[in-house]
């Protein structure tokens, strides 16, 4: 599998073995490793940081952040018109107040898609994403092709990712800073009503809230 | 700055690659510790969020084209550390620390602190009110500072449209610099695909980007 820009990674083996330890044992680093193991250990060495904070971050971003949060809060949207109205005029005071999904630390608008009008999420100079409540970017979200085509053809590019829309449907594009960035809602699939705010957000993805899928089908679900 | 980094409207990156539904964030171990000694640092108040993307924006580009992501911040992080005096190259090449760090106390937690200034939707702490109102129309300007900025150029010298008045924000160009904050109204600006692309460009796709107030003039 190749990561962005073409450049291989020398551990991508680890998606498929898993993050082990065993890593630390070998007396040859590819660069990258080597660098990171040096500015480590001159961090630590001059009191800078604390690997158990770092360990802290690393496990944070591994187990505990990640797009289950925004899922639970496309789905309380679609369920609860209060709450999605506060989410459409101020999505980092709607989320904080709710109290339950961690606090958003920057402005953060959650566009709705209709079938009339597509939003799509993009940081072209970096890879600014909604951390909070998505965890950190997936692979095509940072690569080149990305960053550079969504705001040139965004058609063309959703194609590319599997939604094809129809040439009438407007395209947003929203092109993130790291002070404001953007939480897509998708639209809510047909055939759920009465379903829970658990079931529904089974039906939201990772990529749907960043634009470039709809949501689930509830006869997708149970087929992963 | 004018570099790589600001690729949007690039044609020759490919396809885009396919998405993987449920995806690690880290692909090793070491992106991993990147991730985390970038949050780290930044947590110890020497420099401001932000301020490494702008040595990640200053990298070669022939550097910056072939390193991943992650090796981006790397770099990045390193370019900062030398360039705060934390610590010296002779130190990053030896891979040990050759003399005491500076007495900064370290974070414990692995909070992520509120990035730089609060926004103040009702601008609050803005000396003036907005410039601008939505659906004015606005010019981005021609600007190319040699140093961040978030103006992506292929906005630059384009006319677009007031879609949103986001709030008052620290301008990045000036705290990347220095310790100075430049609280400045951001506003949604909309352009049309047509407007930045040309005449064979989709017709139904518009472009938004976030633009502080020294990005626009009216038109």
């Amino acid at each position: 599998m190749q990561l962005e820009s073409g450049l291989t990674c020398s551990k991508e083996e680890g998606m498929e073995t898993g993050d082990h330890e065993s890593s630390h044992d070998h007396s040859v680093f590819s660069e990258p490793e080597a660098r990171v193991r040096a500015i480590e250990t001159i961090l630590v060495q001059k009191g800078y940081v604390d690997p158990a904070m770092l360990d802290g971050i690393v496990q944070r971003f591994e187990t505990q952040v990640g797009p289950h949060i925004g899922a639970r809060i496309v789905a309380r949207a679609w369920s609860d018109s209060n709450f999605c109205e506060a989410l459409l005029r101020d999505a980092t005071s709607a989320i904080n107040a709710a109290g339950e999904w961690g606090k958003v630390s920057y402005q953060l608008i959650a566009p709705p898609n209709t079938d009339r009008l597509h939003n799509l999420v993009v940081c072209t100079l970096c890879s600014c994403y909604p951390y909070d409540v998505l965890g950190l970017p997936p692979s095509w979200y940072k690569s080149d092709a990305y960053r550079s085509r969504a705001v040139l053809e965004p058609r063309a590019v959703l194609k590319e990712l599997g939604l094809d829309l129809a040439e009438d449907v407007e395209i947003r594009v929203f092109d993130s800073t790291a002070d404001t960035r953007y939480l897509v809602i998708p639209m809510r699939p047909s055939g759920t009503e009465g379903w829970s705010e658990e079931q529904l957000s089974r039906l939201v993805t990772r990529d749907s809230m960043v634009g470039a899928a709809r949501a689930k089908e509830p006869s997708e679900l149970g087929h992963e | 700055m004018n570099n790589v980094h600001d690729m949007g409207g690039m044609q020759a990156y490919g396809p885009v690659p396919k998405p993987i539904p449920i995806e690690s964030p880290f692909h090793a171990r070491w992106e991993g510790r990147v991730f985390a000694m970038q949050m780290a640092t930044m947590m110890l108040g020497v420099w401001k969020p932000g301020v490494i993307r702008g040595s990640v924006e200053s990298l070669p580009p022939a550097v910056y084209l072939a390193a991943s992501y992650y090796q981006r911040w790397e770099l990045g992080l390193e370019r900062r550390l030398i360039a705060s005096g934390m610590v010296t190259a002779d130190e990053l090449s030896a891979g040990r620390a050759s003399r005491p760090g500076w007495s900064l106390e370290p974070p414990r937690n692995a909070k992520i602190p509120p990035n730089k200034a609060p926004i103040r939707p009702g601008g609050s702490e803005a000396a003036t009110p907005p410039a601008f109102q939505v659906g004015q129309t606005v010019w981005a300007r021609n600007l190319n500072p040699p140093t961040h900025t978030r103006l992506p150029r292929y906005a630059r010298d384009h006319v677009g449209v007031i879609s949103a008045i986001r709030g008052v924000q620290s301008l990045p160009d000036a705290h990347v610099l220095s310790d100075r904050e430049e609280l400045q109204w951001v506003y949604g600006v909309e352009f049309s695909c047509r407007e930045l692309w040309g005449a064979a460009a989709d017709p139904q796709a518009k472009i938004f980007v976030d633009a502080w107030e020294a990005y626009l003039e009216r038109v």
